[in-house]
Parts: C-alpha cells; sequence; structure tokens
C-alpha cells in the first residue's frame, strides 16, 4: 500500500518513526554538552505524532514566542525539521558561548542568532546523521534559518508547504539538565512521505 | 459581547457588538470583510493562493480563491449588500529568509487574495502585509475596525 499521508502509518510504522525520534534525539545531546563543555543529563525523549495546533498547544498557544530554526532535508530523505526553542536555550547558548544573559528571544542581536543557528546545525547533523548510520541512506541538511516570533505565525510555514500532505507532524520532545538548568528543546520532523517509504524499505519494515 | 475565533483555513462571520479574531497568521491572510450599513462582519484565514493548483480539496477554505467566495456568500446570505461592503486584509508574511519560491508563499498569497476581491469587486480599503512579522487579528463588527497585533511592533488600528 502507497503511503500518502500521515494517517495511513500503522502501529508498527509509528513505532519506528518514534524509535527514530529517540536515537537522533540521544546523539543530538551528545553534541550539545561537548558544544555546552558540560555534562549533561538527557531525560527520556517524547516523541508524539501531534496536529500542527496541538503543537501549537504544546508550546503555549499561538501567540506565545519562540525561536524557530528550518532545516531542510534532502538527498535520500527529504523534508523539513524545524526547532522550536524558548528563551532558556537561548540564554544557556549565549550565557556559554561569550557570557551574555539572553532575556528575550526578540532581543537576540545578528551574533546571538547566528550563534542558536550554529546550535541548531549541530543538533541537526548529530540528529540526521543517526538516521543515516542506521539506515545507510544519504541525507543532506541545510543551514538553518532563524526566526523569532509567535509560534503560530512559525508553525505556518510547515503548515503551508506540507498541507497537501498532512496535518499531522512527529513531535519530539527533549529535555536536558545542564547544571542546574532544565532546557527543553521541541523538535517538529516532517519527512516526505517517499522517503518514508524508502526509509521503511531500507529498515525491513512492511509498508 | 463574545469574540468569535476563526481557525487556520476556516471562515466566520459575526454582526452587533461582537468581534472575530484569528491568531498568529505567519504567510496565511486574513480577510476581513465589512457591511458598515447592516453592520455584517466576515473574516476568512487563508493558507494558499489557488484552489486549482491543490490535490487535496477536502477543504475548500484553505485557497484564497474559494475561501473568499464562500465568506462572499455568507455574508450575501446574512443580507450583506454588495457594492456596499469593503475589505481590510492582514498577513502573509514571509516568516523565514531565503530566495526558495515556497517561502514566498505570503506574497503569492496577498496577490492571489487581491486578485480575487477585485473580480468581486470588493474594494480593498486597509491593509498591513508583507514584511516578515507575525499577525493576530481582531475584527470589530460594530465599528468595523481591524486590530493587527504582532509581537514586536505596535498595535494598529486599521
Amino acid at each position: 500500500m502507497a503511503l500518502n499521508t500521515f494517517k495511513d502509518l500503522n502501529p508498527i510504522q509509528m513505532d519506528v518513526l518514534r524509535e527514530i525520534g529517540n536515537i537522533g534525539s540521544g546523539n543530538s545531546a551528545t553534541s550539545l554538552s561537548q558544544i555546552l563543555s558540560s555534562s549533561i543529563d538527557i531525560g527520556v525523549p517524547v516523541v508524539r505524532d501531534l496536529e500542527y495546533n496541538e503543537v501549537i498547544d504544546n508550546l503555549g498557544g499561538p501567540e506565545q514566542v519562540v525561536i524557530g530554526l528550518l532545516i531542510r532535508l534532502s538527498g535520500d530523505i527529504k523534508g523539513m525539521m524545524m526547532y522550536l526553542l524558548k528563551e532558556n536555550f537561548a540564554n544557556k547558548v549565549t550565557t556559554t558561548f561569550y557570557g551574555k544573559k539572553t532575556e528575550s528571544v526578540l532581543a537576540l542581536d545578528e551574533m546571538d542568532r547566528s550563534a542558536i543557528c550554529e546550535m541548531g546545525n549541530i543538533m541537526a547533523s548529530a540528529y540526521v546523521n543517526a538516521i543515516a548510520q542506521l539506515t545507510g541512506l544519504f541525507i543532506d541538511i541545510s543551514v538553518p534559518a532563524f526566526c523569532a516570533d509567535m509560534v503560530g505565525a512559525i508553525m505556518s510555514v510547515p503548515a503551508v508547504e506540507f498541507a497537501e500532505v498532512s496535518d499531522r507532524v512527529l513531535f519530539i520532545d527533549d529535555m536536558f539538565r545542564v547544571s542546574d538548568d532544565e532546557i527543553r528543546s521541541n523538535m517538529i520532523l516532517i519527512p516526505e512521505m517517499e522517503s518514508l517509504e524508502l526509509l521503511f524499505k531500507k529498515l525491513g519494515v512492511e509498508i | 459581547m463574545s469574540i468569535v475565533n476563526v481557525g487556520i483555513a476556516d471562515l466566520n462571520i459575526c454582526t452587533g457588538d461582537n468581534s472575530l479574531a484569528t491568531y498568529a497568521l505567519g504567510s496565511c491572510v486574513g480577510i476581513c470583510l465589512y457591511d458598515k450599513n447592516k453592520k455584517i462582519a466576515g473574516l476568512a484565514h487563508i493558507m494558499l493562493p489557488w484552489s486549482k493548483d491543490a490535490s487535496k480539496t477536502d477543504n475548500m477554505r484553505r485557497y484564497a480563491d474559494t475561501g473568499i467566495w464562500e465568506l462572499y456568500n455568507l455574508m450575501k446570505q446574512c443580507g450583506a449588500s454588495f457594492p456596499g461592503t469593503v475589505a481590510k486584509i492582514a498577513g502573509g508574511a514571509q516568516m523565514f529568509q531565503s530566495n526558495s519560491a515556497v517561502f514566498n508563499i505570503g506574497e503569492r498569497n496577498v496577490q492571489a487574495v487581491k486578485i480575487v476581491l477585485n473580480k468581486l469587486a470588493i474594494p480593498i480599503v486597509a491593509e498591513d502585509t508583507g514584511l516578515n512579522y507575525g499577525r493576530t487579528v481582531f475584527f470589530d463588527a460594530q465599528t468595523g475596525t481591524m486590530q493587527v497585533k504582532s509581537a514586536m511592533n505596535p498595535t494598529k488600528n486599521l
């Protein structure tokens, strides 16, 4: 059976996707700890398939201001991943890298934005590497594009682009503890359906 | 007085001392229609420009052409006069800077909305579109004021 939307996935396939989410998150957290050069306690990532509006509610409603880092996937797996980050993540990056306290994601300057984008780039690379190693597929990622604004407006970008594919996305909720600070990193992953078929095929999952 | 919420790819109308609201428009466009004499207000929240380019037709309110058309018909059924009804539009931002055509969907949405409104001979009397930030829209049926809020810019009453 051809996969047309996320709704066509059976429970086993959903489990596989969630497990891939877990493996990617672990890799990503390891790279985060290396960069921040402190030990990190990693919580078990929660991976769910949610509708866009459920993702928005999960992050505090449509008008909650967050940072969106948009990364495009190309190669064998095509699609989009997007990090959705709040103040405390930005603050951790800017204080660790150059001792600057961040209070609002709306007040970030060029330097801060570029540091956060680099962080996103490293996390996304680690994430995608995990999937690539597991499957033997070639996946390339774009440099992250940055936007700090209302989460509803940010989420409209993937919602519009994938409107015809699905109203659901894979939502990955990571909790880290870095020297007494709890940091949450949220990511959504939207692979194109053809890429998913290929991914399942490589992993020996029946389609 | 109550506020009627309009979700993504949805539309609604209200009258009297009520208002309509739609939250966090990014590249989407909010289209407010208003009959001043009868105090009938309508609001549509569209995501994509043209229904003819769609492969999925489960929700026609998603597109500028079919969405505005449905709102127009609903306004007419409720007694709004054409001519006599005006439009105010907001949204159509480019949230992420890039050269890719998909990213510029906001601009294409605004263009489509203008073409459709022009075809229906509905004049656009106020507009807050484009640029690179999200907008929340409140539309007051009593006064016809479109209030546009954003995260980092002052609130506008149009």
